[in-house]
């Protein structure tokens, strides 16, 4: 018997997601709808009595005090305004992490039930017509690839019940197909895999004079997707530079990019404190004697695009496993998020087809990252937000996540015997695909062609797997572990069989559902799963534990078979594949790249004196507004460890450079953590751009107390379609830019990761191509976290500070972004200047000679003092002739605009002026003013006449507006 | 479903209706007598967790600092093993998303403890012990009916457990931020009067709601509201002074006996001095959050 039972609140008490739909809709441009009512339903199919679904419904499903239930269809209510009624339900074989609750909630009230689905109900008050209700539960109720809305008539939902599968094993014949049939094939299976690839599976087929099975192609095309091998970048590029003829370019052949640039870094560098470096799911680096600290940063591009929450939950869920899956598996600590959209005020009728909003991406991204990471109990404490019309079709999505792992656990690898265990979710038919799928290009069709390579998160299967894993972790029960991410099993059971080989029986894989094929159940994206290789003798202590805490882990094969991968199903065998062919029979791939740099100019603006309006127009570009709508959403101080918040100053609403935390409780020792992101320099140079990264990330960790000299750097490269040569020259030039960078900064990389295809081709065959953007992420260590500082002005009569040189170098700053304007000079890191800087500062911070520090970045050094002034509600008198120019430099707007890398503002005390004169001796600074009570920016210019002057009110509410959500 | 034998028991003859625990009169001298007996120098505290617990180790670690034992223990044991709960004076119910908040916060979590702890979380009271919950552990308690656990047949409830609700902040959104807090009780084992303290709050769902009104004076009279919401200069205002809208201000609610004490700030995310917001612009003598874990394991002295 199939009961419905709605729960919704009571008349006298708010309904703040019916207000949060209401006002979607508004944003929509739909006028006249007065209300919006929010309803919970939960359909509940079992053999109970009336009473028995009252006592669900009153004792579980609605709360006694605000909420009321109705079993059975609620009907709109009476009254004058028309209601429209949406229903919203999952689609079949989509996680729904509620149902699963409510069934052992039920048992807990000893009742028994059969199945839980849950749904949600919208009353929709208001006169509408046909087109404005489709577009509310497209653009608003529902997501089309996970859900289906009911429009003005409740009805049941998708019946979830699949058939079993049978037994079909299917084989491929591929030795004699020609070149056009090999492509159809890949093309028609989703492979995404090229004609040189599929020649070279062919011949591999031909050799072995047989057909490949379907689970063997599959697992070819995961294991050499460009997500989980990097064709590009170990690829051999023949790289030819026009910068200095623009006839006649200078060809070089670049055999592996990865190692002859970012990889080569760190080999060079060769620092005594990396511990794990590019093997593993993240790298790891030295904290204290005991532990090590792990960073990885992922991206989830494709994902948030068609489905913002679920991509970006999962693109969270999925990074905080890759954690969890290094070493013997580290202990997350910190997340960091990196998002970048087009402008959130897009006009919705300028979109194209296959496109969501803006402003719905970024809410989804958002609430997604805050759900998954909140759950876990990480905290998010770090990241960035940029916006450009080109991420309409590719938003980027990047997540990050810190670790700490026992140094005597930095390492496993599975032995010989050892049992393989899947650990957490279940698994179903989600996420299908997906490594494959973020190794293409978007179209306007993969809204609906790729919707089942989304991927739904639940947070607290992965946390009590989580919980029970370091239990076993600490009982030493496993030697390795790895996580199932992109292609699912296949991936971590090629990756951690890649040497002994293994035998995998599918039908012991526990599923979500009935009706999956063996070859599902092998490349399936489900959530929440991690592997670990157990010794035998080992095994019921292991599964004990994770029972003990209703953690699902189940033995699905051995390790260990001559070095080959047989998979099998119910007995019969249903592939096999040598892991030699496997992980190293991909083709050498050769690609060609051009360089030609950007024949741009600088403009020219009518003279003026009075900058202040454009000071508050940058302050309110969304690059540098107030993300603090986004910040709060984030629990960034759950493990007890926070040290310096993200946001900061008297009203807790300043923006910090970087974060830190003390990941052991009981030291003052921390990790400091930030970002370098400046993807407008890569419009002119991406060499510059990639540097400038660098050089903002350290500045960064620097300004709030950070060790100069135990920096680790993390890249994430995403780009346009590096087939393309144009695309991949700029590629190169930002790769050579992280080397140079690296080795001037003594940063080694340790973890990296690159998402290339970010190309959206329109329904009329247009390509938006994102501009190359490249993250740099740092993490430092904080020798004592009590030498900290904020970026807010501190007190009245203490001196401002410049340190380091502005230049001409107004190319691709903000300053000429809110006019529309691109320029020519691009920021140019001294990489002798700039790492001399930064660690002059790191040693006047450490030994308490900087009261505040901020770094000048976007916006340059008007934009730096503005935020210094209202984060500590001080005031400042500043003079520009005081600050230390290049000669080129002849007008205000470049001096208060410029973008010029390796320079920080700095407040000290003045009876410390001395000893910073002389710690400072090497490099150029300016002491540039003073701090006053008065809580107003005052700038005059070389000439002594006001270029700027504003209230910190003010300028905050420039700054706080645009996204003060 | 498995469940005991003694605890099926428990279940199928107590009526769900009751109050979780009855008051204790104070005065009742055999009690006290045999109450002193439970008195210790160092006392030792239940972390209760499960499936998204998240605040559990830094919970464990203030009440160290403040110089008690702690042992975590996930509710699937003590499900088990009921009688665990004797070698423990305080019971705590940290912060998290107790399986994932799914239905609503603190649900399920509730539930179990009606439906397989109910007695032994009783005899833990009337024994002069004491229980803390924040944020997630506060909404346990609150649907669990521990809070504010008023007498019920003075309630007009017609018998109904649970007599509160935490719900959705009327912002419609999770926010971390920080708040000053004030005490409006002076009966409260765990706080010192007439100090007002700053702490962070972290949550969705922090909105208090009573079932009546008479029960909200009730509670006034009682001296049962344990912390209001407030500025800086201890003036209640409305957002985001009172960040999730919560009914007169309240942040958290003791039961009659000063024993229970649930709350949506986090104290144990303010027991360092590099924890406090300001810290780098002011010297923190002391954070306030301690003092809430330092009262408990001295009320054992």
């Amino acid at each position: 018997m199939l009961s419905r039972i709605e729960t919704f609140n009571k008349q006298d008490y708010p309904d703040p997601h019916g207000e949060e739909i209401k006002h979607d809709i508004e944003q929509l441009g739909i006028r006249g709808v007065d209300a919006v009512q929010s309803i919970n339903v939960s359909f509940i199919e079992g053999q109970l009595q009336e009473d028995q679904l009252k006592q669900i419904a009153g004792e579980l499903l609605a709360d006694p005090i605000c909420e009321e239930y109705l079993i059975g269809h609620s009907d709109p209510p009476p009254g004058l305004a028309k209601t429209t009624v949406f229903e919203v339900h999952l689609k079949a074989g989509v996680t729904d992490p509620v149902a699963a609750s409510t069934i052992m909630a039920i048992n807990d009230m000893n009742l028994d039930v059969d199945s839980v689905r849950t749904g949600r109900k919208y009353l929709v008050m208001g006169n509408l017509n046909d087109k404005q209700k489709q577009l509310i539960a497209e653009k608003v109720l529902g997501n089309d690839c996970i859900e289906e809305v009911i429009i003005s008539a409740d009805k049941e939902p998708p019946h979830p019940h699949v058939s079993p599968y049978t037994l079909n094993l299917q084989n491929i014949a591929i030795r004699n197909l020609d070149e056009d049939y090999l492509m159809e094939l890949s093309s028609k299976m989703d492979l995404f895999l090229n004609l040189e690839e599929m020649k070279t599976i062919q011949t591999h087929y031909q050799n072995l004079d047989r057909e490949p099975t379907d689970i063997e192609l599959e697992t070819l095309a995961q294991t050499w997707s460009e997500h989980c091998v990097h064709k590009t970048f170990r690829s051999t590029i023949e790289y030819t530079d026009y910068t200095e003829d623009r006839e006649n370019g200078k060809t070089t052949i670049i055999e592996n990019l990865l190692k002859s640039t970012i990889a080569k870094a760190t080999f060079d560098l060769d620092k005594s404190w990396c511990i794990s470096i590019f093997e593993d799911n993240a790298g790891i680096i030295e904290f204290d004697e005991d532990f090590g600290v792990s960073f990885k940063v992922e991206t989830h591009n494709h994902p948030s695009a068609i489905e913002p929450y679920g991509g970006s939950a999962t693109g969270i869920g999925g990074c905080i496993r890759d954690t969890m899956g290094t070493g013997l598996a580290a202990k997350p600590i910190a997340n960091t998020d990196i998002f970048c959209f087009a402008p959130p005020d897009k006009d919705i009728n300028t979109l194209p087809t296959g496109v969501l909003h803006p402003r719905r991406v970024m809410k989804g991204v958002v609430s997604g990252v805050r759900d998954y990471g909140n759950r876990m109990g990480i905290p998010t404490v770090n990241g960035a937000i940029q916006f450009d019309d080109r991420y309409l079709g590719n938003p980027l999505v990047f997540c990050g996540s810190v670790g700490i792992i026992p140094r005597d656990m930095c390492f496993g690898d599975a032995q010989e015997g050892n049992l393989i265990v899947v650990v957490g979710g279940r698994t179903g038919r989600d996420g299908i695909h997906g490594a494959t799928f973020s190794s293409g290009e978007m179209t306007h069709e993969h809204e609906d062609l790729f919707s089942h390579a989304v991927q739904i998160g639940n947070p607290i299967v992965e946390k009590k797997t989580l919980d029970t894993l370091l239990q076993a972790r600490d009982e030493r029960l496993y030697v390795a572990i790895t996580d199932c991410g992109a292609g699912g099993l296949s991936s971590a059971v090629g990756e951690m069989g890649e040497k002994l080989g293994a035998v995998v029986d599918l039908e012991k894989v526990p599923l979500k559902y009935d009706g999956l094929n063996y070859t599902e159940i092998w490349i399936s994206e489900a959530q929440e799963r991690m592997v670990i290789s157990v010794p035998p003798e080992n095994i019921d202590r292991c599964l004990e534990i994770f029972a003990s805490e209703d953690v699902e882990a189940s033995v699905i094969g051995t390790f260990g078979n001559k070095g080959n991968l047989e998979l099998r199903y119910h007995g019969t065998i249903v592939g096999e594949l040598e892991m030699e062919f496997l992980h190293n029979g991909l083709p050498k791939y050769a690609r060609k790249a051009t360089w030609h740099s950007r024949q741009t100019a600088e403009p020219t603006f009518e003279e003026k004196t009075d900058y202040t309006d454009d000071l508050k127009a940058i302050l309110s570009h969304y690059n540098v507004a107030s993300k603090e709508w986004v910040i709060r959403q984030y629990d960034h101080e759950v493990q007890g460890g926070s040290v310096i918040k993200p946001l900061v100053g008297v009203e807790n609403d300043g923006p910090g450079d970087a974060s830190v935390i003390r990941p052991r409780l009981n030291s003052d020792k921390g990790v400091a953590l930030s970002v370098g992101l400046c993807p407008q320099f890569g419009d002119i140079d991406p060499y510059w751009m990639a540097l400038a990264a660098i050089d903002e990330a350290v500045r960064n960790v620097v300004s709030v107390g950070g060790r100069a000299d135990n920096i680790a750097i993390l890249d994430n490269f995403c780009w346009g379609n590096c087939d393309k040569p144009d695309r991949l020259g700029g590629l190169v030039k930002a790769a050579q830019g992280c080397y140079d960078g690296a080795m001037a900064y003594g940063t080694p990389f340790i973890s990296g990761k690159d998402s290339l295809n970010n190309e959206f081709k329109t329904e009329t065959g247009e390509t938006i191509n994102i501009p190359g953007t490249l993250l740099i992420s740092a993490m430092t260590l904080v020798d004592n976290v009590k030498t900290c500082i904020t970026m807010d002005l501190k007190e009245t009569d203490n001196l401002v500070l410049i340190v380091g040189e502005t230049k001409n170098e107004l190319g691709a700053s903000h300053y000429y972004m809110t006019k529309n304007e691109l320029g020519a000079n691009v920021p140019k890191v001294d990489l002798k200047a700039g790492p001399q800087t930064a660690a002059v500062i790191a040693k006047a911070i450490s030994e308490g000679l900087i009261e505040s520090c901020h770094d000048c970045s976007e916006g340059g050094l008007s934009v730096a003092l503005a935020e210094m002034c209202f984060a500590g509600n001080l005031g400042m008198t500043i003079d520009l002739s005081a600050v230390p120019t290049s000669d080129d430099v002849t007008k205000s707007e470049q001096i208060l605009f410029s973008e010029s890398t390796s320079r920080y503002i700095i407040e000290i005390k003045p009876d410390n002026f001395d000893k910073i004169a002389k710690l400072f001796s090497d490099i150029r600074f300016g002491e540039i003013g003073k701090v006053t009570d008065a809580p107003q920016l005052e700038i005059k210019d070389t000439n002594k006449k006001i270029a700027i002057s504003a209230s910190c009110d003010t300028l905050k509410e420039s700054w706080q507006k645009p996204l003060a959500w | 479903m498995h469940i005991n034998g003694c605890l099926e028991s428990i279940y199928v003859n107590s009526n769900p209706a009751e109050t979780l625990y009855r008051p204790i009169n104070p005065s009742d001298l055999g009690l006290k007598r045999q109450l002193e007996e439970f008195k210790m120098t160092q006392p030792n505290v239940l972390i209760l967790r499960t499936a998204g617990t998240n605040c559990d180790e830094e919970t464990a670690y203030a009440f160290e600092q403040a110089g008690a034992k702690t042992e975590a223990i996930h509710v699937n044991r003590l499900i088990k093993e009921p009688n665990l709960m004797k070698n423990f004076q305080i019971l705590a119910l940290p912060g998290g998303f107790s399986y994932g908040d799914d239905i609503a916060a603190g649900k399920i979590l509730a539930g179990q403890l009606i439906h397989h702890l109910k007695e032994q979380i009783q005899t833990f009271v009337d024994q002069d012990k004491l229980v803390l919950g924040i944020c997630n552990g506060f909404q346990i308690l609150m649907k669990a009916g521990l809070l504010p656990g008023v007498d019920n047949a003075a309630t007009g409830l017609n018998g109904q457990l649970q007599q509160a609700t935490i719900t959705y902040n009327d912002s419609g959104k999770f926010e971390d931020r920080w708040v000053y807090l004030e005490p409006g009780t002076n009966k409260c084992v765990f706080i010192n009067p007439g100090q007002r303290i700053y702490l962070p709050i972290a949550h969705g769902e922090g909105k208090v709601c009573f079932a009546n009104e008479g029960l909200q004076q009730m509670i006034v009279g009682n001296q049962q509201i344990a912390f209001r919401y407030v500025d800086a200069d201890g003036n209640p205002g409305d957002y985001p002074v009172n960040p999730n809208g919560s009914t007169d201000h309240i942040a958290g609610l003791c039961d009659e006996t000063g024993r229970i004490l649930g709350l949506m700030p986090h104290p144990e995310r303010n027991i360092h001095p590099t924890h406090h917001p300001q810290w780098t612009r002011n010297k923190i003598e002391k954070a306030d959050g301690l003092s809430l874990f330092e009262n408990a394991v001295n009320y054992f002295n």
